[in-house]
């Protein structure tokens, strides 16, 4: 199915399913622990033995030796697979850093060898009797410092990250009242409650991965070209997943190790990637400076606007672009909008939930609240009156539904934005200094090609296959809804199978495209077996009504079961009309904080995100899905960071320890809101995602918070109290 | 983490006999500290002694008034002991300042007492460490050491003792009961247990080799109120930046030990002695010798402006 114009009213405008509050229906296997999760598939393969995964010691150099001659002697040991004795992996499109072979080493961590044994101690045991000696190089290890020597970066399309509209310097030089500022987010780390995990199993030339991966198709592709073997001869499964947050987009060393530790064992092997190692050895979200200049009218009309964002990569890599969400929040003529990378020898930046927004908002929208105090307004009205009415700079780009203002209002109204003291550090409630601050959010709003098998079966009930992936965000629900509704079945008779590359090649879960993309590709297969049902009964399936387990047209009626067992394919298509749109996702985010007067400890006290994602298929998902991201948002404005040691070149605080997440005490409370609104630009169902959104702004919000509650303004992320106290009154 | 055999011991001395006599022999309790560094051989002992069936599981009145608490009772039932609650409260509020309830139901008294240090590079095994691989260098010097010691610390090691419930221990002056290889008992000083790194911080308490701690002894209440205040960067789960113990009297006289900020619980008496005066005289005294380097000096203004909260909820 070709979706080539904006939809117009279809059965989803009526819809029964889509739409309502649905509890998860994969949410009783996650209840008792009877998911199976990628690494406790005991069933799946006889004969199982373990792998652990040994990571480099050194940043970047050379291995001069590895001697493996204890290891291979130790207990229980069936085979050793060292970088030192086997050719580098071939690369794929998605990965950057090279995930296995030869001696060059390219970052800390990464993969030199895996240990295969009979158990997972022994796996581990003998990994430690490996004595590797390496010859270390020097390296690029720190943003600032190699900033200078960035080159302008180019996004996801291959575009370049440079766009100018206007005049900025000449408006900035001219404009009355103006910001010129610079933030850092650090280094962050995806920190999924599930490890990167896989069991590999080969028959013959045939290889199957188990594995906990976001996007099926671009693993099977991935592997085969890491492999050197065709993609047909690959399985990727991965039906139930810990959270990926775009850690799991890409084949990571566990698929790579277990299938090489496995060809070399003769026997299916399974790796969980240890905790220390996911920090280093996988992928990160690089650390971002930003420059934003703003310049205003004394009114605050915006005339001048530049988001400048420099990040590092390994070599050759895309960086953190973290403007786009600039290109489209505010009006004003003159725009200066630049992505620079600067080749560092970390470990491979790549996505994570939100790339590039999620820190982009920390810097923008502080700029704007500075701003409005400087021009002395209202920070919701000084957006307002910048609200644009098409593409800033673009005026032929139409938004394809926009609700900003509506949910800044709203979520004023709601929040009691009323109470805010303009005037900061006035507000007191006994030890703590309180406040309350706002920010706007965007995020894009894609969609990919997604293709679904739907069968009717021959008991009337409905089964669906995709290799679309459910990462926690409640994909295996909104798809049996989408059915449900097509089919005209409760969806209690509908079951959901994903994850298998076996199924009909889906958009996968990333960008937060999934939801949009594979509620779409089910409604197409779902149209076409509407039209075999209604044939195998004599009807026209264009025609006819689906509901309560029977078809129907004109005073003609049977039940589903008269068609028999059915299936049909679909795949849904996005044409070039989309073009002329853009398609964004929007919110207000609010937060207030209270800020110890003594230590500088920044408590979140409640947070507010009102969201305008067209329609929302499952608002109690989409809720668990803004809230998670809110979660991360705090945790990305107030503690998260990976500690860039330079001279060594690596990620210090490796483990969950070191690198703090938010836990329940830090979120006492949140609220969701959706707006009604529906987008026809982008899929039949009108629909968008929301995982990602939730992280656009609420940092930028807690920050804005902070701020009003203390007067000090932290532009160096994360806002720890060590940065507070410095600008505190003495007590 | 590499093999090792397993014995479990009969009575304290047996198992103090037991790891003296065996090479590279460790006690196991609760093991939520140990088996976290065997895992990642930062710890490699080839043999444990478990000690978790010699009893000493009790709290138990003294005849002066104090309490004697087993080596083996867990954290969670420490800090939910009624004399404790009633009149050592900085004790239940520091042990329920650490860790999670999990950890806190495993975890034991005498353990709890010799945590090791978190510092990222003793966890890290590639990186040089003189605590972990004597004489291999610190890599925390000049490195990545928000976390770390700001005073106590040496050219050798700038770790911290880690722990919450020790901080407590410090400011009560509790004693620590041990029993050596030859069967003879000693008590150790609070005060005594943690040596400074000095140019061995391999070397990180008093206790002799297979010496065990056998119960912890705190000496009777000393009234006033009970302050624990622990300033961390998430709201639970996570070590202390800066610890604060206090037991502050109606007069404004009282003790303070500071946590997060020394190889040892940092109490100094002639600070304690400057309660009176206000946080700022007693930090810059407890101080007075700090070295900390550019990413954790703030923990002295932090450590001030915590006494200071302290001391204004004390009299409130």
């Amino acid at each position: 199915m070709e979706f080539n114009a904006p939809a117009g009213q279809n059965l989803f405008d009526k819809a029964k399913v889509v739409g309502k509050p649905t509890r998860r229906i994969d949410g009783p296997l996650k209840t008792t622990g009877t998911a199976p999760y990628a690494y406790e598939r005991h069933d799946v393969a006889a004969n199982q033995a373990y792998g652990w995964v040994v990571g480099a010691g050194i940043a970047k150099g050379r291995i001069q030796s590895m001697d493996l001659g204890e290891a291979r002697a130790a207990p229980g040991v069936i085979a050793i697979v060292a970088a030192t004795e086997h050719k580098p992996v071939g690369s794929s499109n998605f990965n950057y850093a090279p995930l296995f072979g030869g001696r060059d080493v390219t970052h800390y961590h990464q993969a030199i060898a895996v240990v295969v044994a009979e158990t997972f101690e022994q796996a581990r045991a003998a990994a430690g009797l490996i004595r590797t000696r390496y010859d270390r190089a020097d390296g690029a290890y720190d943003l600032a410092e190699h900033k200078s020597a960035s080159v302008i970066g180019k996004g996801y399309s291959g575009e370049t990250l440079d766009e100018a509209h206007g005049d900025f310097d000449g408006a900035f030089a001219a404009a009355p009242v103006t910001l010129d500022q610079i933030y850092t987010t650090p280094d962050e780390s995806h920190a999924m409650m599930e490890p990167m995990a896989t069991i590999a199993a080969w028959e013959g030339d045939r290889l199957t991965v188990w594995t906990s991966n976001q996007m099926i198709d671009w693993g099977k592709q991935s592997l085969a070209s890491i492999l050197g073997i065709p993609a047909e001869n690959i399985r990727v499964d991965s039906p139930y997943i810990g959270g990926g947050f775009g850690g799991k987009l890409f084949v990571r060393s566990d698929a790579v190790m277990a299938a090489l530790g496995a060809k070399a064992a003769g026997r299916p092997v399974k790796i969980a990637l240890q905790r220390p190692l996911i920090a280093n050895n996988t992928t990160h979200r690089p650390a971002t400076i930003q420059r934003v200049r703003i310049g205003t009218d004394k009114a605050g009309r915006i005339s001048a606007i530049a988001h400048e964002c420099w990040s590092g990569n390994i070599d050759g890599a895309n960086g953190e672009d973290g403007t786009q969400q600039t290109k489209r929040l505010y009006a004003g003529d003159n725009r200066a909008i630049r992505s620079y990378v600067a080749n560092l020898d970390l470990p491979e930046g790549n996505a994570m939930r939100a790339p590039g927004e999620a820190v982009g908002h920390l810097a923008l929208e502080v700029a704007m609240d500075e701003m409005a105090e400087k021009l002395g307004l209202d920070p919701i009205e000084f957006r307002v009156l910048n609200e644009p009415e098409a593409m800033p700079g673009d005026p032929a780009t139409k938004f394809s539904e926009r609700h900003l203002v509506r949910c800044m209002r709203e979520g004023a109204e709601r929040f009691g934005w009323a109470k805010r003291q303009a005037k900061p550090g006035q507000a007191r409630d006994g030890r703590w200094l309180t406040g309350i601050g706002m920010a706007a959010g965007y995020r894009g709003g894609p969609t990919m090609k997604s293709g679904a098998r739907v069968r009717l079966e021959a008991d009337g009930s409905v089964t669906v296959e995709t290799d679309m992936t459910d990462i926690g965000t409640g994909s295996y629900t909104i798809i049996a809804q989408t059915a449900a509704e097509c089919m005209g079945v409760p969806i209690e008779r509908v079951a959901v199978k994903l994850g298998d590359s076996r199924y009909p090649v889906s958009a996968g879960s990333g960008g937060q495209w999934g939801a949009a993309s594979s509620t779409a590709g089910v409604y197409a297969a779902c149209v076409n077996l509407r039209r075999k049902i209604a044939e195998a009964v004599g009807m026209d399936g264009d025609a006819a009504t689906f509901a309560d387990g029977t078809i129907a047209q004109g005073d003609r009626s049977a039940p589903l079961t008269d068609a028999g067992a059915l299936s049909a394919e679909g795949e849904i298509s996005f044409g070039d009309f989309k073009q002329g749109y853009d398609i964004g996702t929007y919110a207000a985010h609010f937060c207030e904080v209270a800020v110890d007067a003594y230590t500088g400890e920044p408590h979140i006290r409640r947070m507010l995100s009102v969201c305008d994602a067209g329609r929302i298929l499952n608002p109690l998902s989409a809720r668990s899905q803004v809230i998670g991201a809110m979660t991360m948002a705090a945790g990305s404005a107030l503690m998260e960071e990976l500690a860039v040691d330079p001279r060594f070149g690596f990620f210090a605080n490796h483990d969950l320890a070191g690198y703090e997440v938010p836990v329940h005490a830090d979120i006492p409370h949140q609220e969701v809101v959706f707006l009604d609104t529906l987008d026809p630009v982008i899929s039949p169902l009108k629909a968008k995602g929301v995982g990602e959104l939730g992280i656009c702004g609420p940092g930028a919000a807690i920050a804005n918070a902070i701020y009003n509650a203390t007067g000090v303004r932290v532009r160096k992320y994360p806002i720890t109290l060590d940065k507070l106290i410095e600008g505190m009154p003495t007590v | 983490m590499r093999s090792f055999t397993y014995e479990r011991a009969a009575t304290p001395a047996d198992a103090a006999k037991a790891v003296a006599e065996t090479k590279n022999a460790k006690f196991i309790a609760g093991g939520t500290n140990l088996l976290d560094l065997m895992k990642l051989e930062i710890e490699a002992p080839t043999h444990l002694v478990d000690v978790t069936r010699l009893g000493l599981d009790a709290v138990e009145d003294t005849e002066d008034g104090g309490l004697r608490i087993g080596a083996l009772v867990s954290n969670t039932a420490l800090s939910a002991h009624p004399r404790v609650r009633t009149d050592y409260a900085v004790l239940t509020r520091a042990i329920q300042a650490g860790a999670s309830g999990q950890l806190r139901n495993k975890a034991t008294t005498g353990g709890n007492m010799l945590q090791r240090t978190r510092c990222p590079y003793f966890y890290d095994t590639n990186m040089p460490c003189n605590k972990r691989a004597p004489g291999s260098g610190c890599a925390a010097i000049g490195g990545f050491s928000r976390s770390l010691g700001v005073i106590g610390t040496s050219d050798a090691c700038i770790a911290t003792y880690p722990g919450d419930m020790a901080v407590a221990m410090r400011v009560l002056d509790a004693v620590v009961e041990t029993v050596k290889p030859d069967g003879t008992t000693r008590a150790i000083p609070a005060a005594d247990l943690h040596r400074l790194w000095g140019d061995t911080p391999h070397i990180e308490t008093a206790l002799e080799p297979g010496e065990l701690i056998t119960h912890v002894t705190l000496p009777k209440p000393l009234g006033g109120k009970h302050f624990y205040a622990k300033v961390r960067d998430r709201r639970s789960y996570a070590f202390a930046l800066v610890s604060v113990a206090a037991v502050i009297q109606p007069d404004g006289t009282g003790r303070v030990a500071f946590g997060g900020v020394a190889p040892r619980p940092w109490r100094v008496a002639e600070a304690d002695a400057l309660l009176p005066q206000g946080a700022k005289a007693v930090v810059d005294r407890a101080f007075a010798d700090a070295r900390p380097t550019s990413d954790n000096s703030f923990k002295i203004p932090l450590a001030q402006r915590t006494l200071a909260g302290v001391l204004a909820d004390a009299k409130a």
